[in-house]
């Protein structure tokens, strides 16, 4: 039997209905919905980082796996942590007086591994350098953010409602290290969260997690078994910048004068 | 990074795209006028420099109509300008952008608009009076129901219009201070991390507000066939003189300080100032903008020149002045990103045309001031004292 007009515009609009309603019911399925961490008590950590700059290799696993497990844009304009390859050239025994700058690179943030320097680096001293947030105990983005949209949580960890950012840049402009960006589909500020997802469940931060030379440690200074408390007892330590005094988190070893 | 098209060296990747455009120059330099001008229009008031007296409402009007547009370029700049609010509902109170909210605030509702209001109190009750049709209704709402112009009251607010005066000047330093202080604070920037930064927006301020009035009363008195008053453009222009040697003194102190220091950034700065920055700091800012208006100021004032030839050096040093500070601001925001904090590389600026931060919107901010001042003429005539007579008051 053909339907009548009426009963065809009824079950489109029906259709219709249902198809948006049910469309929004699976964005709202994909988004999901905040994680709960029930377990976890923020006052008990305190979090921190260990780089081992003469373990990293320059892979660039750690700056793939961030971009994934965080949505990071694939674009070299957006990075929650990069890898920096330094070349420091050698005193010239004829010309020791004169000042040569590091040779520094980072395609794509070292997104892609590190194209063979070949030749090209002889006599030079190099070695990679993993860059991310410092999560620093005083930190200039968290003072200057107009509505307090950026904050420091209570375990050590810097954070962005995102919800709450007006998108004014001010703190990437106070940030010492170059960790912020603006998300090109949010405009808001993006860093990184140390993983927080990750951590409060007991897991590491997927940068670490897939260091295959575990040049990258997450550290809880609150927690005394931590193996970082011996580390720090018995190695020479550097964190970057630190005249800028922000109480950066991100414990260097075997770091370079020449780094910045 | 190196290979990146407008990138030299190495910059973080995070560096390489300027967070802060020509709306964000805009903003001091509107600002700037606004403190300047006001500051102008105050010095006659309290001071009783006499002399000035002819601009004292003009320079009122045209701080009004800067500081209306001033937030503009930066609700245009915001990734989320609804959310702009939240400045005043939850304030950061440690956020030197946050406090200038309130400082904005203060300024426009407390000193400037109560100012003017007070000035006016008398017209505007007579226009309420006098005037037909729609304006009628505009200037009894502006009486805001007080219609009492006797001579007491008129003695009271004039009394109130000076107490309001004495805290204007400094709310309009603290107003531009504080937009100095802003860059001024940041630590990671070695290009707008001094002290001085704060004093030094403060005088070029005043510089470019002085400027702005000097420019503005001849092409005023000229579009409305008044006679323009020697007097008072022979006391700007030696206001802007002085206050420009004031402003030229601190920045150079900062350059030599800079020098004489060296510190870590400096071979990097310096680089910039070489190459990049070569146009609009030595040649624009520091040689058209600073060095030439000082010399035709100087020259205006040691030699004897007859009237045509001083308006020609006070204009033409007006209109550099204009240039030179917009230069200034821009090499602070823009010439304050094109490095790398890493202090190994630059990268370029690349300014849009007709993009949501391009030249179109900055030139049509630039201009929004002035269609705003020609409403202010039109409602709240300055006129009365344009043209004092000649040698009529003190010298």
């Amino acid at each position: 039997v053909d339907p009548t007009r009426r009963e065809l515009l009824s079950a489109t609009g029906k259709l219709l209905l249902l198809t948006g309603a049910a469309g929004i019911a699976w964005e709202h399925v994909l988004a999901g919905s905040p994680e709960a961490a029930p377990n976890y008590q923020r006052s008990k950590h305190w979090w921190a980082m260990l780089m081992d700059v003469d373990k990293c290799i320059g892979c660039g696993k750690c700056v793939r796996a961030c971009k994934a497990e965080n949505d990071v844009p694939l674009d070299a304009r957006y990075f929650r942590t990069w890898v920096e390859r330094y070349q420091v050239p050698p005193v010239d025994p004829r010309d020791p007086q004169r000042e040569s700058l590091p040779l520094v690179d980072s395609p794509n943030g070292g997104y892609d591994g590190f194209p063979d320097l070949g030749a090209a680096a002889s006599g030079s001293k190099t070695f990679f350098v993993p860059k991310m947030c410092n999560h620093c105990a005083h930190s200039p983005c968290t003072q200057v953010c107009p509505v307090g949209a950026t904050f420091e949580s209570e375990d050590g960890v810097v954070l962005i409602d995102k919800d709450y950012c007006l998108g004014c840049r001010y703190c990437v402009q106070a940030c010492p290290y170059g960790c912020r960006y603006i998300d090109p589909r949010s405009n808001t500020a993006e860093k990184c969260t140390l993983c927080y997802h990750r951590i409060t469940k007991g897991l590491t931060t997927a940068c670490c997690e897939v260091c295959p030379t575990g040049a990258r440690q997450l550290a809880d200074l609150k927690n005394p078994a931590d193996p970082i408390h011996a580390y720090l007892r018995e190695h020479k330590v550097q964190v970057l910048k630190p005249g800028m005094a922000t109480g950066a988190k991100i414990y260097y070893a075997n770091l370079d004068g020449s780094v910045r | 990074m190196t290979g990146l098209p407008g990138v030299e060296g190495f910059m973080y990747p995070n560096e390489i795209e300027l967070q802060w455009s020509i709306l964000i120059v805009l903003y001091p330099y509107l600002t700037g006028l606004v403190a300047g001008a006001f500051i102008l229009a105050s010095l006659e008031r309290v001071s009783g420099v006499e002399a000035l007296r002819p601009t004292y409402r003009l320079a009122l009007l045209s701080a009004l109509a800067f500081l209306l547009v001033a937030p503009l370029p930066l609700q245009l700049h915001l990734g989320h300008p609804e959310r702009s609010f939240e400045m005043y509902l939850t304030p950061h109170t440690s956020s030197a952008m946050a406090m200038f909210g309130f400082v904005y605030l203060w300024y426009l509702m407390a000193v400037l608009v109560v100012e003017i209001w007070l000035d006016y109190r008398k017209e505007i009750v007579h226009w309420s009076q006098t005037e037909t049709g729609w304006t009628r209704w505009v200037y009894r709402a502006m009486t805001l129901g007080s219609t009492n112009v006797s001579p007491a009251a008129l003695a009271l607010d004039d009394r109130v219009g000076r107490l309001v005066t004495i805290v204007g000047i400094p709310s309009a330093f603290l107003l531009h201070g504080y937009v100095g202080f802003i860059f001024g604070s940041i630590k990671a920037n070695p290009w707008w991390s001094t002290p001085l930064m704060p004093i030094v927006f403060l005088f070029s301020a005043l510089v470019s507000g002085i400027a702005l009035i000097l420019l503005l009363y001849p092409i005023v008195a000229w579009a409305k066939r008044l006679p323009v008053s020697m007097r008072c453009l022979d006391a700007m222009g030696g206001l802007l003189l002085y206050a420009f040697l004031i402003d030229f003194a601190l920045e150079m102190l900062d350059l030599l300080h800079r020098v004489y220091e060296a510190d870590e950034s400096f071979k990097t700065l310096d680089f910039m100032v070489h190459t990049k920055l070569y146009f609009p700091h030595i040649i624009v800012q520091i040689f058209l903008g600073t060095l030439v208006p000082i010399g035709l100021l100087t020259l205006a004032k040691v030699v004897k020149l007859g009237e045509s030839g001083r308006r020609g050096l006070y204009l033409t040093s007006a209109v550099l002045v204009l240039i030179g500070i917009f230069a200034m601001r821009w090499n602070v925001v823009i010439g304050g990103q094109l490095f790398s904090k890493s202090f190994l590389g630059y990268t370029t600026y690349k300014l849009h045309f007709a993009a949501r931060e391009g030249l179109l919107p900055a030139l049509l901010l630039l201009l929004l001031p002035f269609g705003i001042l020609l409403v202010l003429l039109r409602l709240l005539p300055p006129y009365a004292h344009f043209t004092h007579e000649e040698g009529a008051g003190p010298a």
